[in-house]
């Protein structure tokens, strides 16, 4: 057989590969953009179900009534929040204790790097107040979590209205098997993480907190709860994370059921649920929801108070209670029983959440897409990638001539000559610069604002900007990397070494953000595939030109959510050395048409230092050009 | 496991032949009973009975403090804890025969603020849904013992009913206590109203304040998060103003927790706080866990900390349990000290002192014996999704992996024709012979 290693058989091969790459590149394209859009019509989504045993059914009688008394809290919290100005800590920890619970409070302060927008203040403090209920004869090893983000003003009080009162009725039970843990934060976000990380005693974002007092064993699930008013006529399901993280659909499963029990009309990216899946008007409409998650988990900002969670392995989501003008209104038992039922149901738990999907997309509530059904969509995207990566991998090794020439018959190329080959070595200094410049523009323009506002007046917000720019700036030296590339004797093999290292880099690490990332991933994918696939020395000059320009805003995007001192790690740090790869990729190609000119420029300083053969435009007439200039 | 089967053997013969003796003699001391009931500082209530009997007495009583003991009610509580002691007991001076005694004791806590609804008064009958009628015929001591530190004539906070004719001082656990005694043999106890319904109201509610805190506590918890690394904490508290005591700590942790000992850190109050012992045994893989045990001394009025990183270590996978993403429990720290008391405790009178003195030894005047286990902490492993995925992709890995030989040799391995190679050595000596010969060679 040697399919491979028979020569003629391989050569046939690659011919058919060289002469379809076009086509079958544009295919894999659509086929990949095709099939993502085909993810909201029934076929690919599927019902949700519930996986885990433990909470089977919603047979759960609720028994929550507390409406007026969380009323009365409510009014009383916002109350006592505008005379504090700020959490009234000391109310909350005596209503909590008068509830019956074990209550603590914990202190946090931290630096912004920007000045916050209200008030101008780079540190931030806040208080956070938490109270315990012990589920009896148990020994807290085990807890869930209801939280309640405040914000600078007194928004979200009925949301701490209804957590005293559930935590009021709770108490009273006597069936609770977990602990279960009342949390008020401050500050919002910057509260929760600052309550987390102390939780788990680690410091990620260099928070400065107190230590906690009472802990409550691990923490296996979280709700979090933002309400502003007393009727509600819809709630909204949060469940993107940091960096894209996704809570276990068993915990939306679960609060979606009880939904439908109690009769509450739930919404998701604040879209209504389409109710008839047959025509194509349902599937349209779950397009939409599809869309607004993959662009939300994409930004790898959490959606919600309970993102944070999920990088503790706390399962969590966030509810919002919508009050838009809708005929049905709910009163706060309505969303209270909700509520009930879905902690009755994860005491139930017996493990910690795992038996359903962790990956999926949701085109609306009770319609899921699973990873294996999504994945084909970025499997062909990257596929071009591969299919261009053997182009040129075949043209090096079979062709070993122009890539026009290469369509025309391998048979007539001579041998390859071991003198003609690029050394891998040549390859990494490029590489290394582009990785470095990914890593510069996500350390750079945070640790560098100090240094630009103590030097130069601008504001701090400002000078992240600038450093961006000057970043992309430096990158137009990026062609200085790529000369040694290019060696004289074939000038077409080093660009093409180079793009297929780079091509070959880029899927792999596009490749990884989709599996963690989905979304991020695909959007990536769609944008960077075709410029990178297309990219040639003797392409439309101009156009290419303009590729960095249009992904810089991208770059942007990460120092930005900073401020919130949640850095989406590695998807974002990845993805931006992708782009200074496919950045580096075009300042390379960039490099080759401008050769005449730039020569005489800018390069005489290098032509001092390197030897004239080293250069790429060291061909005999711009070898001329440059002793000139050098001389 | 042997020397308790061997104590087992031992003690059949015993109980056989006291037996005869129980009967030779009528029960000189048949049934003490006992309910001690102490408002703890978190409000909640604290309850434990006890019944002290010789062994041959009849155990099946429904009468006295025992019609208290009501099953629905002891399950609505917070905890409730039940042991049982025999020990041998001189009938006499000189001891010449011997009887068994049998203790039983039952301690509960009830959570007096949902019977309560949010108050923390209580009464026997909001705590047991039963009031007591009569004693128990059989008893010779059946009394109620209420813990009233907080409460005094003149002091208009607390209000007893009914109001206690006799009271008991005492020291336990370091601090005085004071005890109103309601003995149920006494006839003007339970006649007067013909129930003792036992009342305890707070006039003015008490502040809404933190309870306060025994001067020796612990906490334990996991810290760090995934699935490779984390820390084992525990916070050690002494609360005493002025005095620091040793305490002796001693940790069992499973070998699958692998422990870094040179990360062992004991602060306190910001300082390091060298231990005076250490002993450590290792783990042994799937035979013995980690010991630990340290002799740590804490300051007065100080938390200290006492931490140890870990790493997980991967499981066989028929050595998970049936339900692996539960987690690992990481049994709990055993903190042993004596800590100082407030008050000198007198020596003890064990025949005449009431049957609860039994439950706080006390080994000096000056401190007080503590055995505290913090909790208890479930710790996740790396775990394989053990389900139709997993199954799924073992298959296929296996399948790719048996697969991938066979395509590779498919697709490299060419086959040529070639001669067949005949003779070797022979042909070799054949044509030297020929060219010997002067033969044109074969």
């Amino acid at each position: 057989m040697g399919l491979l290693s028979d020569p003629v058989r391989r050569r046939a091969l690659a011919r058919l590969v060289l002469r379809l790459n076009a086509p079958l590149c544009a295919l894999s394209y659509a086929a990949g953009v095709a099939w993502f859009l085909a993810l909201a019509f029934p076929p690919l989504t599927q019902r949700t179900y519930m996986s885990e045993n433990a909470m089977g059914s919603t047979m759960v009688e609720e028994q929550f009534a507390g409406g007026e008394r969380a009323r009365g809290w409510a009014r009383d919290f916002a109350a006592h929040r505008r005379k504090a100005g700020a959490l009234p800590a000391a109310w909350l920890e005596r209503a909590m204790r008068s509830v019956g619970l074990e209550v603590y409070t914990q202190s946090f302060s931290r630096k912004l790097p920007f000045p916050d927008e209200a008030h101008e203040r780079y540190m931030v403090s806040g208080t956070n107040v938490y109270g315990i209920l012990r589920a009896p004869r148990a020994a807290s090893t085990e807890s869930l979590v209801l939280t309640v983000p405040c914000g600078s003003d007194a928004t979200n009080s009925q949301a701490v209205g209804l957590l005293l009162a559930l935590a009021a009725h709770f108490r009273g039970q006597i069936y609770w098997a977990k602990d279960i843990i009342f949390l008020v934060t401050e500050q919002d976000l910057l509260g929760t993480e600052a309550w987390l990380e102390a939780y788990h005693d680690v410091n990620v974002t260099g928070m400065q907190s107190s230590p906690l007092q009472g802990r409550a064993g691990a923490i296996q699930a979280a709700v979090a709860l933002e309400l502003s008013t007393d009727v509600v006529t819809s709630l909204d399901v949060a469940v993107e994370g940091l960096n894209g993280q996704l809570p276990n659909l068993d915990l939306l499963n679960l609060f979606q059921t009880f939904c439908q029990k109690g009769g509450l009309l739930c919404t998701l990216q604040g879209k209504l649920q389409p109710q008839d899946w047959t025509s194509v008007d349902g599937p349209l409409q779950g397009l939409q929801t599809l869309l607004l998650m993959v662009l939300q988990q994409a930004s790898g900002r959490p959606h919600g108070p309970h993102g944070l969670f999920l990088r503790y392995r706390v399962e969590a989501l966030t509810i919002r209670g919508i009050n838009s003008f809708r005929q049905y209104k709910y009163d706060l038992v309505a969303v209270g029983k909700a509520l009930e039922g879905v902690f009755r149901k994860l005491n139930h738990l017996l493990e910690r959440l795992h038996q359903s999907f962790f990956f999926y997309l949701l085109p609306a509530l009770s319609r899921f897409v699973s990873i294996g059904l999504y994945m084909p969509a970025v499997g062909f995207l990257l596929l071009v990638l591969g299919l261009k990566a053997l182009e040129l991998w075949m043209q090096l090794h079979e062709a070993g001539v122009g890539p026009e020439e290469a369509g025309g018959g391998p048979e007539s190329s001579p041998p390859l000559q071991p003198a003609q080959s690029v050394g891998l070595a040549s390859l990494v200094a490029p590489l290394l610069i582009s990785q470095a410049m990914g890593l510069a523009l996500y350390i750079l323009p945070v640790l560098g604002q100090h240094v630009a506002t103590q030097h130069f007046p601008v504001a701090e917000a400002e000078a992240v900007v600038l450093t961006l720019l000057a970043i992309y700036a430096a990158g137009l030296a990026l062609p200085h990397s790529t000369q040694r590339v290019v060696s004289a004797r074939a000038p077409d093999r080093g660009w093409m070494a180079l793009k297929l290292v780079a091509i070959i880099y880029l899927a792999l690490q596009l490749a990884c953000i989709a599996l963690t990332n989905f979304s991020l991933g695909f959007l990536l994918a769609v944008t960077m595939v075709p410029a990178a696939a297309l990219t040639k020395p003797y392409g439309p000059r101009c156009r290419l030109g303009y590729w960095p320009t249009v992904w810089c805003p991208w770059g942007c995007s990460s120092p930005g959510s900073e401020k919130l001192c949640l850095r989406p790690g590695l998807p974002m740090s990845s993805f931006l050395e992708g782009t200074a790869l496919v950045h580096l990729l075009l300042a390379a190609v960039r490099a080759q048409p401008h050769r005449p000119q730039r020569a005489s420029a800018g390069h005489w300083v290098r032509g001092l230092e390197t030897t004239h053969t080293d250069l790429p435009w060291a061909q005999p007439h711009e070898r001329h050009g440059g002793r000139q200039s050098a001389g | 496991m042997a020397a308790a089967c061997l104590r087992l053997v031992w003690l059949a013969p015993l109980l056989l032949g006291l037996v005869d003796g129980g009967r030779a003699e009528p029960p000189r001391d048949a049934l003490r009973e006992e309910l001690v009931i102490t408002p703890l500082p978190s409000g909640d209530v604290a309850a434990t009975f006890q019944f002290r009997t010789r062994w041959d007495s009849d155990l099946q009583r429904e009468e006295g403090l025992s019609v208290l003991l009501k099953a629905d009610r002891l399950f609505h509580t917070s905890y409730h804890s039940q042991a049982v002691h025999i020990r041998p007991v001189c009938r006499n001076a000189r001891c010449t025969s011997i009887s068994w005694e049998l203790r039983q004791t039952l301690s509960v806590v009830y959570d007096a603020f949902v019977t309560g609804q949010g108050k923390k008064d209580w009464s026997l009958f909001r705590m047991f849904s039963r009031t007591l009628t009569e004693p128990c015929p059989l008893a010779s001591e059946s009394r109620v013992y209420v813990d009233v530190t907080s409460y005094n004539q003149d002091n208009e906070t607390l209000e007893v009913h009914p109001t206690p004719t006799t009271t008991y001082q005492d020291v336990t656990l370091g601090t005085q206590k004071t005890y109103a005694v309601y003995d149920l043999l006494d006839t003007a106890v339970i006649n007067n109203s013909r129930n003792l319904n036992l009342q305890f109201k707070w006039k003015s509610p008490p502040e809404n304040e933190a309870p306060p805190v025994p001067f020796l506590h612990a906490q334990r918890y996991v810290s760090g998060y995934g699935l490779q690394n984390g820390e084992l904490n525990t916070l050690l508290y002494n609360t005493h103003p002025y005095r620091a005591f040793p305490v002796l700590v001693l940790d069992t942790v499973p070998w699958y927790l692998r422990l870094y000992v040179h990360t062992l850190t004991i602060t306190s109050k910001g300082k390091e706080n060298k231990p005076s012992y250490v002993h450590y045994q290792p783990a042994q893989d799937r035979l013995q866990p980690h010991l630990l045990e340290m002799l740590i001394q804490l300051p007065a009025n100080s938390a200290t900390k006492v931490s140890i990183q870990f790493e997980r270590a991967l499981l066989k996978w028929t050595e998970y349990t049936p339900d692996p993403n539960h987690g690992f429990y990481v049994s709990p720290s055993v903190l042993s000290a004596l800590v100082p008391s407030m008050v000198a405790a007198k020596p003890v009178d064990w025949e005449e002192s009431p049957l609860f003195k039994s439950l706080y030894p006390v080994s000096d005047s000056s401190s007080y014996f503590v055995r505290l286990y913090t909790e208890p902490l479930l710790v996740n492993l790396p775990t394989p999704d053990f389900s139709m995925p997993y199954n799924v992709i073992c298959l296929t890995c296996t399948v790719v992996a048996v697969c991938y030989g066979s395509f590779y040799n498919l697709l490299t391995r060419t086959f040529h024709i070639e001669e067949p190679s005949t003779g070797g050595l022979a042909k070799w000596l054949a044509n030297l012979i020929r060219r010997a010969r002067g033969v044109p060679p074969l």
